[in-house]
């Protein structure tokens, strides 16, 4: 059976993979040391490290904030990031009283320059279906609590621009440098589903 | 196309699940490969970039194929699908070839021929689908606009619980291909993209949780508001 339909076994996902890349290769239509080379550029230099550096330098640099806040996709080619799916990265901010997070209710777009690739639980379909429709309640499910009074804001990914949330400095970190809170800016908080907290 | 990928606010997915610390990117190494390989599929199927054309195929996968082995099983099946219908891969190629891998003995298909009518994309002349256009932006920021009321049988990024919504024009966003023609290989026709603000109330009720939410949303998808 084909992957599109039709009744049958299905064969494992693993088994078909490797099916597909002998074929490729076979026909000359791959190098399987570009597939080695996309996967090692996933796994090790392209992560939330990267949107980390971004939100820290912003923390400790007001002139950077306001460049990032204006133009994102500027600002963060100054650290070096840009590429597939960062053409165009809008960088909002969340406060005291304005609270952002991220979705893609239609496949699972994401701003893989400074993220990498998203988590499972961005592309799970709970997460894809509720988040847009009961954010609050989602939120909470994740673990993060918001008071009444503060103020959601969704932003659904429907077309080719990606969104990465600036999140608040944590209280108690005024002392730190720019490379001591880099390793404190998650990626949960980056899509807006957690908050950054003081070590 | 109403697929089951277009899935903002619809009911029975169950709870959430909260992140995990330190989730690898690929939980398994056939999911790398999978993504590396459909990145590549994908460009050859397409004679270039089309991420539009990659998503259409993704929406067209049915049920099981779209959600049994999650995102990376998808991105396999919408590489399948893609390299078949180019006919880079004949149909069936890949699950001949898995059972050959596993110790069965079959046949396998031929080489298909190359499809004549096949159209590629052309170059980008952009970066990603960012792209310029001359005319100026039908909807100003603060304009009140509504999502139109429709069902478009090929691919869209119109999704179903926004169409026939009222919001405002929050951002005017850099213009872009729009997926509606360029998935199907039928030309480029980038538009101005408005991020648009919706009140939940307007998109869920009165009853909804209170919060508000933008989208991106092509101008062929708006008509005025009064």
């Amino acid at each position: 059976m084909t992957a599109t339909g039709g009744a049958g076994e299905r064969l494992p996902a693993s088994l078909r993979t490797e099916a597909l890349e002998q074929l490729l290769t076979e026909r000359g239509l791959i190098d399987p040391e570009v597939v080695d080379g996309i996967i090692t550029t996933y796994e090790t230099n392209v992560g939330p490290l990267n949107g980390a550096k971004v939100i820290a330098k912003a923390w400790t640099d007001p002139e950077y904030r306001r460049r990032l806040l204006d133009d994102g996709t500027a600002a963060i080619k100054e650290l070096g990031f840009s590429g597939s799916q960062g053409e165009h990265i809008v960088v909002v901010e969340n406060t005291a009283t304005t609270h952002h997070v991220v979705v893609c209710t239609l496949c699972s777009c994401y701003p893989w320059p400074v993220l990498g690739l998203p988590p499972s639980w961005y592309k799970d379909p709970s997460y894809r279906a509720r988040v847009v429709k009961e954010p609050r309640t989602v939120l909470a499910e994740m673990g993060l609590e918001l008071d009444d009074d503060v103020q959601i804001i969704v932003h659904d990914s429907t077309s080719e621009v990606r969104w990465l949330v600036l999140p608040e400095r944590p209280a108690g970190t005024e002392h730190l440098s720019e490379e001591e809170l880099v390793p404190l800016v998650t990626r949960d908080a980056m899509v807006g589903v957690a908050k950054v907290t003081a070590p | 196309m109403d697929g089951v990928a277009d899935m903002g606010g619809t009911s029975g997915w169950g709870p959430v699940h909260p992140p995990r610390r330190d989730e690898p990117v690929f939980e398994k190494p056939w999911q790398g490969r999978a993504f590396a390989l459909a990145l590549v599929s994908s460009r050859i199927a397409c004679g270039g970039y089309n991420p539009d054309a990659f998503r259409h195929a993704h929406e067209r996968l049915d049920r099981a194929a779209y959600l049994d082995e999650g995102y990376f099983g998808r991105w396999l099946n919408g590489a399948e699908l893609m390299l078949t219908e180019s006919a880079a891969l004949a149909a069936g190629a890949i699950d001949a070839r898995a059972r050959n891998l596993r110790g069965e003995h079959v046949e396998e298909p031929p080489v298909p021929a190359p499809r004549p009518d096949y159209r590629p994309t052309a170059a980008p002349v952009g970066a990603g689908s960012l792209r310029s256009v001359d005319t100026a932006p039908a909807f100003a920021v603060g304009e009140r606009v509504r999502a139109k009321d429709m069902s478009p049988p090929g691919h869209t990024r119109l999704a179903r619980y926004l169409r026939g919504h009222t919001g405002v024009v929050e951002r005017i966003q850099p213009a872009s291909v729009l997926p509606d023609t360029n998935a199907h290989f039928q030309g480029e026709n980038p538009q101005h993209v408005y991020s648009v603000r919706f009140d939940a109330r307007e998109l869920w009720g009165e009853d909804a949780e209170p919060f508000t939410l933008t989208a991106e949303l092509f101008e062929s998808y708006l008509e005025k508001s009064s």
